[in-house]
């Protein structure tokens, strides 16, 4: 019986189709929703992830995210060396500047200030320019969306010049860094330029990054420096987390984004389950028959699942694969989405949902045909 | 109360009246308390081997209640009734269900062919029911369809089919697995006159045998003819009985006792 099943599900090509398709969108609004909220949320400790060299970070006690930043003293960085299993610590500024152009057009920067010897945090991924060339005097780098939203339609090209607090900045390097939260251009320059490119403070270190020296975990390290120097020290991890909990809690990322979430997880149930549910429904009467015809609700009940399971799955990867094919096609055409794909925990989750929906919906569909009377067959 | 009973065989081949399905007492409620209707009043009948036997009357008379309780479909409220010898008490859940799936073809007033089957594949299906192989399930079935004037049209959709062939079709599935009760549900009324004609004389012809009771539900008063012996209902009893000239295996005494 589970060849007529088969059959009874792909031998009505639109109807087949229409189930897999509703599964299929509502797989692709959970998981693209889901993905971008994800991917967003992410992005609030990108600035953190770019710095990939450095397991332990050091900020003001008070700090609660990595962009609203107390500064502390320069010699922090001291204070850290000066701690007992530090292997190297560097400083590390991050701040806010504003970048002019030469015909007055100008944008709010994310500036960040590496360290000028190690160049610590330096971006990974250079497109155009040397990475040494950074500690010439004035020089920069900028990210290429950065560039492509100051030099719009216009092609990638470094000696261009910007001002910044009345100071010039040559373009030295054209370079890719992980979108950030506000969607502002980076502009990456060694620490001594940095903080020369925004008006002065008596305080201006933003962070120290550092490792620990190998058999000293990066969490004991932190509990040390913090034990001596009083400063909050974090593994690369706890302050990621730090940084998203607080956009969590303090902004309505969250809720808004939640609303769309279960907004999409409510029609992607209803379209998915309903269609399925209905495919079951305009075939009662000939479960009606079938039982009639002497099949047991244990071998209808065998139907019924695998139907769902087919279309299920069927419909989860082609989802899946929308998803996916969206967020492929729009990497070029919709730089806001930069950076955001599916992570896997969310692929699977979708499916665990889509297994959820499915199974109710075969559950509904299995209470109408196994309490139908076979009798029914014989009303018109 | 009717009582429509076989007393003695005699047909004139000699041929025993066997009496495939025998109802005593059936009555059949529908609903509860105040809303409670009685749809069979006592139904009292055994309905033979052999012969095809009409079941006639109006519309909402108990026609249908009647053969579904026959079919096993339906329990009736009290009565017995026994199919070749055995009390449907007797059989539960899924021995009812098996039962039914080795001894009972059903043509329905709708056809109720799958649409997504081709008609071997549809007629095949009670082969599959019953646990027989794919293939030779297939293969049976096309005997059946060319049996039944359908050899070329073995892969073509329900839907490509005239309402003629489709029940055609629905003949060669109820009788594809050799039940020994076949029950037909008003096999005609959704045909014109000619294809109701062909259907019935094919019913005639290739459902009725010794072994097997053929039971027709019908209000169409042309095919009354195909019928060995015509039970008439009303107001959910059997209001009369008779033996068509055709149909002459045993001699029936009527009693109307109705009000």
């Amino acid at each position: 019986m589970i060849w007529v099943a088969w059959r009874m599900l792909t031998g009505d090509t639109a109807k087949y189709l229409g189930a897999v398709f509703g599964v299929a969108f509502g797989v692709l609004l959970i998981t693209q929703q889901a993905s971008v909220f994800v991917g967003i949320i992410s992005r609030t400790a990108n600035p953190i992830s770019d710095v990939r060299e450095a397991s332990i970070w050091v900020c003001d006690e008070y700090l609660q995210n990595a962009d609203e930043i107390e500064p502390m003293a320069d010699n922090a960085v001291y204070r850290v060396r000066g701690v007992e299993g530090i292997e190297w610590a560097v400083r590390l500024y991050k701040g806010m500047a504003r970048a002019r152009k030469p015909n007055g057009l100008f944008r709010q920067v994310i500036l960040l200030g590496i360290d000028d010897q190690s160049l610590v945090g330096a971006p990974r991924k250079i497109l155009m320019g040397d990475l040494a060339s950074l500690r010439r005097p004035s020089a920069v780098f900028i990210d290429k969306s950065g560039y492509e939203s100051l030099w719009p339609g216009e092609p990638l090209e470094i000696g261009r010049e910007i001002e910044m607090n009345d100071r010039r900045a040559v373009i030295v390097g054209i370079c890719e860094t992980s979108a950030p939260f506000q969607s502002f251009p980076v502009i990456i320059a060694c620490y001594s330029q940095a903080t020369g490119f925004v008006a002065r403070e008596r305080n201006q270190l933003s962070f120290v990054v550092g490792a620990p020296v190998p058999g000293v975990s990066p969490a004991e390290a932190c509990q040390r420096i913090t034990a001596q120097t009083g400063l909050m020290a974090m593994t690369y991890r706890e302050f990621v987390w730090l940084t998203i909990k607080y956009y969590l809690e303090n902004t309505g990322i969250p809720v808004n984004f939640g609303i769309t979430i279960v907004l999409g997880f409510v029609v992607g149930t209803a379209i998915a389950g309903q269609t399925f549910y209905l495919f079951t429904l305009e075939n009662l009467r000939h479960f009606g028959a079938l039982k009639a015809m002497g099949v047991n609700n244990k071998r209808i009940t065998g139907m019924v699942l695998l139907q769902s399971l087919v279309i299920g799955l069927i419909g989860y990867a082609l989802g899946v694969g929308m998803a996916v094919a969206f967020f492929e096609g729009t990497k070029q055409s919709l730089p806001q989405l930069r950076g955001i794909n599916i992570p896997w925990q969310i692929a699977v989750g979708s499916g665990a949902v889509m297994l959820v929906i499915m199974t109710l919906a075969s559950l509904l569909s299995l209470r109408k045909v196994l309490t139908l009377e076979p009798a029914v067959v014989f009303r018109g | 109360m009717v009582s429509a009973t076989v007393s003695a065989p005699s047909s004139q081949d000699d041929i025993p009246a066997v009496a495939g399905v025998a109802c005593h007492g059936l009555v059949k409620d529908f609903g509860s308390g105040e809303n409670r209707l009685r749809v069979l009043h006592g139904i009292d009948v055994d309905v033979r081997c052999g012969e095809m036997t009409l079941l006639v009357g109006p519309s909402g008379c108990g026609k249908t209640t009647l053969i579904s309780i026959i079919a096993g479909l339906l329990k009736p409220t009290s009565g017995d009734i026994s199919l070749f010898g055995t009390p449907q008490s007797a059989l539960r859940g899924d021995r009812l269900v098996d039962f039914r799936a080795h001894n009972v073809g059903f043509v329905f007033q709708q056809y109720n062919l799958l649409p997504s089957l081709s008609a071997v594949e549809n007629v095949a299906i009670p082969l599959l029911v019953v646990g027989r192989r794919r293939p030779a399930a297939l293969q049976r079935a096309a005997a059946v369809l060319r049996e039944v004037g359908l050899g070329e049209r073995l892969h073509s959709p329900p839907t490509k089919l005239s309402g003629g062939q489709q029940q055609r079709v629905a003949i060669a599935r109820a009788l594809v697995h050799e039940p020994r009760l076949l029950v037909c549900d008003e096999p005609t009324a959704a045909l014109d006159a000619q294809s109701g004609q062909t259907v019935m004389g094919l019913l005639k012809q290739v459902a009725v045998k010794p072994d097997r009771t053929v039971i027709v539900v019908t209000h169409d008063s042309r095919v009354f003819q195909f019928g060995d012996r015509v039970l008439e209902m009303a107001d959910g009893r059997i209001v009369h009985d008779s033996v068509t000239p055709r149909g002459s295996h045993g001699i029936v005494h009527t009693e109307n006792s109705a009000p």
